[in-house]
């Protein structure tokens, strides 16, 4: 379909917020974790829940919940840090993501997913790919480059 | 394995340029300096014959010709001059450009042809050579850099080429040649087998050599260059002398010993010989035991020896160098596993004090004292001296000031000071910038200056020196200084300090460091856009460095870098504001002190603290960082000096002493002012580092603005 741009059947992995359910495309994915216990830095907005230690390396964590506009993540058992590869200014870069919890891989053919319409949706739909169906249920495929370009991150960071 | 070979000769003749450029700058400065004009010489000469080796047959070419020149001026017969500098620089940066084009790729020689050019005409009574030719000169230098001194060996060849060597379509010539390139050379040939005339073939070759070669190229390379003769000759190669072994006896052997391990002589006869008490080499001659070539080329070798060991006593301290090049990504990692491995024992002297165990706490410390080593070591392996860098700077000044037609010198102090090599890979920047603003608005003009009653020619001071766990780099001019007014008027212009604002000098100061700030009122080539200090300003910040400016008007102007020693691991002091742990670093901190409910009530809301005395602001870190919950009855102080100032943070609770891994925040957080980075903590939480100098600005900052 080109008015999504997605041409291949590729996996996704949906995840939850709030009640809704989104999906990422597995590729961009680097791992799974559980809560852990993030160091917030000061003086940054509320989305930014701050950073983690991965095995060595400091890697920030958004509230991908506080991103979309919705309260903020409350920790349960489900709650996970999804660790993705986005690519900032031409750098690759790593971070982890708060979500509610996470559901399972789908694969979705490129017929299958229809663009964003522009109102309804509550969010953004610059940060929507497109609209995918799982079950009968709409998942709103991301655009995580975009949701964590610099310039989203920057303008809330001041 | 051939491309391997090129990426190291690459490499190699890198640094053969840069130590060619210093070279050539130091000769300005001396130019009738003998050792400076032989360095020159045989960088260029290993930069040809190494070249010619790998295929770079443009870079043999030209600075074959380059090297004739100096050739020429090595032997007294031309003299250093201004335009003959230029143009071997200029030769320098066209080899420069030479090796960085692919091998086999057509190049761009319009640029190395006018310099020829140029060269040839700087020596027209005397011939050159025509270009491509490959005449070796007849006394050849040691194409060796000093420092390879070290492990130079003395071998003692004899090539006894088959007698139809000629027919073959070898050259016996070209094999000693090739031999002559690998390193000081000297040769005898022989003729005692050459048969009476009536017997003589004129196709065969009866004549064989006695080569004493000095090179640092080893065994294989010499028996590379027999490789296609090696069935049909006979080559015996001796080692004789090696640099690695203590110079035990005064001189090299006796003549007789020589030739007696030659088998030229047997020690029957040479006993008998020295009864006769005569000079021994005649003696041998005379009763016609050995002929005279024989003697002679055993002479030389005693002389080649001699004077091979004498070079090396006489340059003991490149000695001791023995060295090894190590890719920088091997490093980097070590450092890194240092790094970890420096968590790790955070972790275990906790768990260790925490336990109780009296062994398992020695055990522990034993671990960290050794850790403590390991990383001091492992970090100073990537330690550098910054004088590297000097050179490249002395040759900016020399050809900026030609071109804005100023006369400018440029004086250095402090080259062996050592810095962290990324730290001194990323000071180039800022310090071309200063370099470049000294110049173009520091420095007047030559007739400005003698109006001011000054020199004509400016002088450009950069140095370095250690300072506790900082360098301090300066750079000093004795220019117009800056206008204190303009720069006041233009910040007041665009609103970076108000009009009525009472500011100090330094303050001041600093606006030239704001983006865009330029009170130049022409742009020229070299600078005015204002870019330039604004570089300066975020290469120094990235640093973890600090910025300090001084200057006298009419007198020149000072820029003091403070540049931490190294990025990697630093020592720090670890404290907790609520749950949360935050690490400041331990060389700006002075003490720390108590801070009492009482002492807070009775300062009448003004963070204003009394140590000894002195009155001391202090910033209580937990209110600007809007942290939430309830100050505890009594709170700590840690004072530091900040560029000279004594200020407080407040915090709950001090930890202690903690070696600190700077980790990156990454570029989500680079706005975030305050914070430099962040470590990982023994227990595996993260801890972030704090900026004092930073935090202290910003709150100056938001005071200034709510007044």
């Amino acid at each position: 379909m080109s008015v999504t741009g997605i041409t291949e059947t590729v996996q996704y992995l949906t995840f939850k917020l709030s009640d809704e359910v989104f999906a990422l495309d597995v590729a961009k994915v680097r791992e799974i974790l559980e809560i852990t216990s993030i160091t917030k830095v000061p003086q940054t907005p509320d989305f930014m829940r701050g950073v983690i230690n991965l095995r060595g390396s400091v890697v920030p964590v958004i509230d991908m919940r506080l991103k979309f506009g919705m309260s903020a993540t409350e920790q349960t058992v489900n709650t996970c840090i999804i660790v993705v590869e986005i690519n900032m200014d031409g750098d690759t870069t790593v971070l982890g993501a708060l979500a509610d919890s996470v559901q399972e891989v789908v694969e979705m053919e490129p017929e299958s997913i229809e663009a964003a319409p522009h109102i309804g949706t509550k969010l953004n739909t610059d940060f929507i790919k497109g609209m995918g169906k799982v079950d009968s249920r709409f998942v709103m495929i991301l655009d995580i480059d975009r949701v964590f370009s610099s310039d989203e991150l920057s303008d809330l960071g001041q | 394995m051939m491309e391997e070979a090129i990426a190291t000769y690459r490499e190699e003749a890198s640094e053969l340029l840069a130590e060619l450029e210093t070279s050539l700058l130091d000769l300005e400065e001396t130019p009738d300096d003998n050792d400076l004009i032989n360095r020159v010489f045989r960088a260029m000469h290993t930069i040809k014959g190494s070249g010619a080796m790998f295929g770079f047959d443009e870079i043999a070419s030209f600075t074959h010709e380059v090297e004739t020149v100096f050739d020429m001026v090595r032997n007294g017969k031309m003299t250093v001059t201004k335009r003959l500098l230029d143009l071997t620089l200029k030769s320098r940066d066209h080899i420069s450009y030479l090796l960085s084009c692919p091998l086999g790729e057509a190049v761009d020689r319009s640029d190395g042809d006018e310099i020829i050019a140029g060269l040839r005409q700087l020596v027209p009574q005397i011939e050159l050579p025509q270009k491509g030719s490959t005449e070796v000169p007849a006394i050849n230098l040691p194409a060796v850099s000093e420092d390879e001194l070290a492990n130079e060996s003395t071998w003692r060849i004899r090539f006894r080429p088959a007698s139809n060597i000629l027919m073959c379509g070898t050259s016996p010539i070209s094999l000693i040649n090739e031999l002559r390139g690998l390193g000081t050379a000297h040769v005898v040939a022989q003729f005692d087998e050459i048969p009476p005339l009536d017997e003589i073939v004129g196709e065969n070759c009866y004549i064989y050599w006695d080569i004493i070669l000095t090179t640092t190229r080893g065994q294989d390379a010499i028996k590379d260059v027999f490789i296609f003769v090696e069935d049909d000759c006979e080559i015996k190669i001796e080692l004789i002398d090696k640099s690695g072994l203590i110079d035990k006896e005064e001189g090299y052997k006796k003549l007789g010993d020589i030739l007696v391990e030659r088998g030229d002589l047997s020690p029957v006869e040479m006993q008998k010989v020295l009864m006769l008490q005569k000079r021994f080499g005649e003696l041998l001659v005379e009763q016609g035991i050995v002929s005279p070539e024989k003697v002679q080329s055993a002479l030389i070798e005693q002389q080649h020896v001699k004077s091979v060991r004498k070079e090396r006593s006489e340059a003991p301290q490149q000695e001791a160098a023995a060295s090894i090049r190590v890719p920088a990504e091997r490093l980097d990692q070590l450092i890194n596993l240092v790094g970890e491995m420096v968590t790790v024992q955070a972790h275990l002297s906790q768990v260790s004090m925490a336990g109780g165990d009296a062994t398992f706490i020695a055990i522990s410390e034993e671990v960290e004292r050794l850790t403590n080593e390991l990383r001091d070591t492992a970090l100073n392996i990537r330690m550098l001296p910054i004088g590297s860098t000097f050179s490249k700077f002395k040759r900016l000044v020399r050809d900026l000031s030609s071109e804005l037609g100023k006369e400018i010198e440029m004086e250095t102090f402090g080259a062996e000071t050592e810095l962290d090599k990324t730290v001194i890979e990323k000071l180039n920047d800022p310090l071309v910038h200063i370099i470049r603003n000294s110049i173009d608005h520091g420095i007047e003009m030559p007739e400005a200056r003698k109006a001011a009653g000054k020199t004509s020619h400016g002088t450009v001071y950069l140095g370095a020196e250690h300072s506790g766990d900082s360098v301090l780099v300066t750079i000093r001019d004795d220019g117009a200084g800056l206008d204190r007014d303009r720069i006041r008027a233009k910040a007041v212009e665009r609103g970076l300090i108000s009009a009525t604002a009472e500011v100090s000098d330094r303050e001041i100061y600093a606006q030239i460091f704001a983006p865009g700030f330029s009170t130049a009122e022409k742009v020229t080539s070299v600078s005015g856009r204002g870019v330039g200090m604004d570089v300066v300003k975020r290469g120094i910040d990235g640093l973890r460095g600090s910025i300090g400016v001084d200057s006298t008007r009419g007198s020149g102007t000072t820029i003091t870098l403070k540049i931490p020693l190294t990025l990697a691991i630093i020592d720090s002091l670890l404290v907790k504001i609520g749950k949360d742990h935050f690490v400041l670093p331990l060389a700006s901190v002075e003490e720390c002190i108590e801070l009492t409910r009482e002492d807070v009530n009775n300062s009448h809301g003004r963070n204003l603290a009394n140590v000894r005395g002195a009155i001391i602001p202090y910033i209580p870190l937990r209110q600007h960082f809007l942290m939430a919950d309830q100050r505890p009855e009594i709170e700590q102080i840690v004072i530091a000096d900040i560029h000279g100032t004594k200020v407080g943070f407040v915090v709950d609770h001090v930890v202690g002493e903690h070696q600190t891994v700077i980790k990156s925040l990454g570029k989500m957080y680079r706005d975030v002012k305050g914070v430099s980075g962040a470590t990982i903590l023994g227990d595996g939480t993260v801890a972030l580092i704090l900026d004092m100098g930073v935090l202290l600005h910003s709150i100056e900052k938001l005071e200034h603005a709510a007044v």
